[in-house]
């Protein structure tokens, strides 16, 4: 393995060889993940314990947001995540061309997923449905619904920005397929992005029942 | 490609099993359960993070290391979802 | 200016080429991805910080001399207050033991060239900077009132002032520690040197690994706090509001999740340096060597459990509560685990009284003060009388300035010679960690009595029948600040007038000082090879500088 390595570009100077490059990338990526779950997982405490304290306002909110929609994203989300699989897959091959095809798969429905976001978020603005001044909610348990659509806003609102940053490094990715930066004994680049955007999905996985479907 | 082909198949089953899990976790809150609404959207959603984890991330066959590390990223937020709710679920307890 | 002067500082001998003299100029430095300068880095600015922490402290000491409070307002008190606790627990002691020495040392002994992942690790300096001095500016236009809890309701109601910059900068400054956290457990993990297996590594890197395992795990649900009141302060939702449905103890909740556990983050790196220079200068293995690296885990592994320890005077459940308070018991058991087996190393010993010892002395003495001080808080009853009152100050200050502070000037006296090649003058430092001794202990002591008859914290007007315990202590703050500032000003003397180190000036063993002092850029020129880290002779051997003229002992 060492034999490779030393005379693999990739390599950085302070490795032995790939493989521990790789694993060492690997095991950071999944370090990183794990803060990215207590990240979202003290958002999600908090909304367990407002939730707990506010069962009515909290419901009622979850019956403002749109369903259909919700699902529709769900899977256009789960169908990314799938396309990116196939990269991670075409990167351990050594295949270029796999992986930026895929890669931009994986971008197109994730741009689906923002604009059916944005659709959903316009509608929220134009009903009054947004927590602070322009909140005009006039019916039963405003404090609570607006205190729902505050977690609503800021847990998909850095999902969606989370999503974002997953875009421009998809799109890193695709510039150094296109050098022909990947082979078969180096793509840890595409398989830790892979990683970052299925953790993405899956913490819609969880946003969409919590938001969208409890108690509705 | 035989492997190739092998893996294909099985991340599209995978994608498939989401797509079913998605359905009747949606399905199933047009039904109201009580007090079961949110355990069995929870379960659910458990399960589709776990084959995201275990198939997508490829958990499945890699280093135990790994598997410790995403372990006790839920296991603290188990601690910090627990203790929190522990303190809300027993005051009224006191009155 | 290091750009023109330097080349003509070198002597003209040709010198040996290390990480120092590899590269002059400025942009060698903002640029740099050696672990070891990114080290000198953290130094320089985490010391900027201690200072202005300190000032703010000086400032609060000075007001406190009388009991009518005639120095500042009561407004600038509290900003002063603030000021004095954000500093000194996110930009001074959280990165101070891993950010400078652990940067250093952790992978020199475990026989690695670098950490992990390089840039990262300088990007996590740059987020330092980033956060630090949005604070600071933050400070410069008005200042925070909030204390450093930024406790809900008032910091998103109430406050008046930078609540927002401020945790914005706190924010970011969190980023820079999980950064260098998850570059730690990576290095420690993958970078070993062949034959360096876990129960083979030095004490040192199993404290830096738990304490990256609370940087990992707790930053982000402070990060999410700071965002969640920030949020509340711009749209005026409800969540710590009770008015509105909400619950300003969940703010407590999530703050002390992460604030308690970082008290561990403090401390854990401190034991890692008071284990190694015990062993160092007794000249023997840490007796229990599996015992004190399990420990450094189970107490980052208990940390997470204990917060609600904070919140027993709120409306948190006294069934909580009660629980809270066994788990904070249970915390106890390993941080004893430590000072038995220190103390059982020390017993006849043949100790040689340098100056990284003495600092060991004074951290066991202080911390275990500062520790047994924490179980009368996390009984129920003695915390009713005592919350929020001097005595919670005068606890954690014996366990962040007597414990981490002391194994942070113990650690930097230790390596220092490593770092720069050179020594620093042996009789002046014993001088100032007696001085720093004796004033922590003056300033700190007579709070434990005033929180005891009942002097709240945070009040800077107060009845005069306190003044002569809130004297002394400001006294022993002066005589604390005269302390800090003699090792600054031996520290840059012996950058020029300091005699050569030599690759290790202790005798010590362990990879770091195998290698010249000052490293190289990557730190081996050979291949390592791992024997035992803690491989000294027998007892009756005579160290070399009890060998009547040596090096080291000037006095």
């Amino acid at each position: 393995m060492s034999e490779i390595g030393e005379h693999h570009g990739a390599l950085a100077h302070h490795f032995e060889d790939l493989e521990q490059q790789r694993q060492s990338a690997d095991l950071g990526m999944w370090i990183f993940l794990a803060t990215e779950i207590m990240f979202f997982g003290a958002l999600f405490a908090a909304y367990a314990v407002c939730r707990w304290m506010n069962p009515a306002g909290f419901s009622t909110g979850t019956s403002l947001l749109d369903v259909p929609l919700g699902t529709v994203n769900t899977a256009v989300l789960i169908g990314s995540s799938l396309t990116m699989v196939w990269a991670v897959q075409a990167g351990h091959r050594g295949d270029s061309r796999s992986i930026i095809r895929n890669l931009v798969g994986t971008l197109l429905l994730g741009s689906v997923f923002l604009v059916i976001k944005a659709l959903e978020y316009s509608h929220k603005f134009h009903d009054g449905l947004v927590p602070g001044s322009l909140f005009t909610y006039g019916g039963e348990q405003a404090a609570g619904v607006e205190m729902f659509l505050c977690f609503y806003f800021v847990m998909t609102g850095l999902h969606a920005l989370h999503m974002v940053i997953g875009f421009g490094l998809l799109v890193w990715l695709i510039l150094l397929a296109r050098r022909g930066r990947f082979t078969k004994e180096y793509s840890n680049p595409v398989e830790g992005v892979g990683l970052y955007w299925h953790f993405v999905d899956i913490v819609w996985i969880f946003l969409f029942p919590m938001l969208y479907l409890l108690e509705h | 490609m035989d492997e190739t082909t092998n893996y294909r198949a099985q991340s599209v089953r995978i994608f498939l099993a989401l797509m079913v899990l998605t359905a009747v976790t949606v399905a199933v809150s047009y039904v109201n359960l009580g007090a079961l609404n949110l355990p069995v959207a929870l379960l659910i959603a458990c399960t589709k993070a776990g084959l995201v984890l275990v198939y997508f991330m490829h958990l499945k066959g890699n280093l135990r290391l790994l598997w410790i590390v995403a372990g006790s990223g839920f296991l603290f937020l188990a601690i910090l979802i627990t203790l929190t709710l522990s303190d809300y679920f027993t005051r009224q307890a006191v009155g | 200016m290091s750009e023109s002067t330097a080349p003509i500082a070198r002597p003209p001998a040709p010198t040996r080429e290390h990480y120092l003299n590899v590269k002059y100029g400025i942009k060698s430095w903002l640029l740099t991805v050696d672990h070891k300068r990114i080290a000198i880095l953290y130094l320089i600015s985490i010391t900027a910080f201690f200072f202005i922490g300190g000032a703010a402290a000086v400032l609060i000491r000075l007001d406190l001399a009388t009991p009518a409070g005639d120095l500042v307002s009561s407004e600038t008190y509290n900003k002063l207050f603030t000021i004095h606790g954000i500093i000194m627990v996110f930009f001074f002691l959280i990165p101070s033991i891993p950010a400078v020495l652990g940067n250093f040392l952790v992978p020199i002994m475990i026989g690695a060239k670098d950490l992990a992942f390089p840039k990262l690790n300088l990007l996590s300096w740059y987020l330092y900077m980033i956060g630090g001095s949005f604070t600071l500016w933050a400070m410069i236009a008005g200042g925070v009132d909030t204390g450093w809890t930024f406790y809900a309701p008032y910091s998103t109601t109430y406050a008046n002032t930078h609540v927002i910059a401020t945790a914005l900068g706190i924010f970011v400054t969190g980023f820079s520690s999980i950064l260098t956290g998850l570059n730690f457990m990576v290095t420690i993990h993958m970078m070993r040197a062949p034959g360096m297996t876990w129960l083979k590594m030095p004490l040192f890197i199993w404290a830096q690994y738990a304490t990256s395992i609370i940087m990992i795990l707790g930053t982000p649900v402070l990060a999410i706090t700071i965002v969640l009141i920030a949020i509340e302060r711009l749209l005026g939702v409800g969540i710590f509001d009770p008015a509105l449905g909400g619950d300003p103890v969940l703010f407590q909740h999530l703050f002390w999740f992460y604030s308690h556990p970082a008290v561990y983050i403090m401390i854990l790196p401190s034991m890692g340096v008071i284990s190694e220079v015990i062993s160092a200068f007794c000249r023997r293995a840490v007796f229990g060597y599996k015992f004190i690296a399990f420990s450094s885990l189970a107490i980052a592994l208990l940390g997470f459990l204990v917060w609600g320890h904070h919140m027993f005077v709120s409306s948190q459940s006294p069934y909580a509560g009660m629980v809270f308070s066994l788990l904070s018991f249970l915390i106890a058991v390993p941080s004893a685990i430590k000072v038995f087996n220190w103390t059982a190393t020390l017993y006849k010993a043949s100790i040689s009284y340098q100056t990284p010892i003495l600092y060991a002395f004074g951290f066991i003495g202080l911390f275990t003060i500062g520790g047994l001080t924490g179980l009368f808080l996390a009984t129920l009853a003695i915390d009713v009388h005592v919350h929020d009152t001097y005595f919670v100050v005068a606890h954690f200050h014996y366990i962040m300035v007597g414990g981490a502070i002391m194994g942070f000037l113990g650690g930097l006296h230790y390596w220092w010679p490593k770092m720069v090649g050179k020594l620093y003058p042996e009789a002046w430092a014993r001088f100032s960690a007696l001085v720093i001794f004796v004033g922590f202990n003056l300033t700190f002591f007579p709070q434990f009595l005033l929180g005891y008859l009942g002097m709240p914290r945070r009040y800077h007007v107060y009845d005069p029948e306190f003044q002569v315990l809130h004297v002394l202590s400001s006294a022993g703050a002066s005589i604390l600040g005269i302390g800090y500032l003699i090792p600054m000003v031996y520290f840059l003397w012996s950058l020029r007038y300091g005699k050569d180190a030599g690759p290790n000036p202790w005798d010590a063993k362990g990879l770091e000082w195998t290698i010249p002092s000052p490293p190289t850029t990557f730190n081996f020129e050979e291949p390592v090879t791992v024997g035992d880290v803690y491989d000294y002779p027998t007892e009756d051997e005579t160290p070399p500088w009890k060998q009547g003229s040596s090096e080291g002992a000037h006095v």
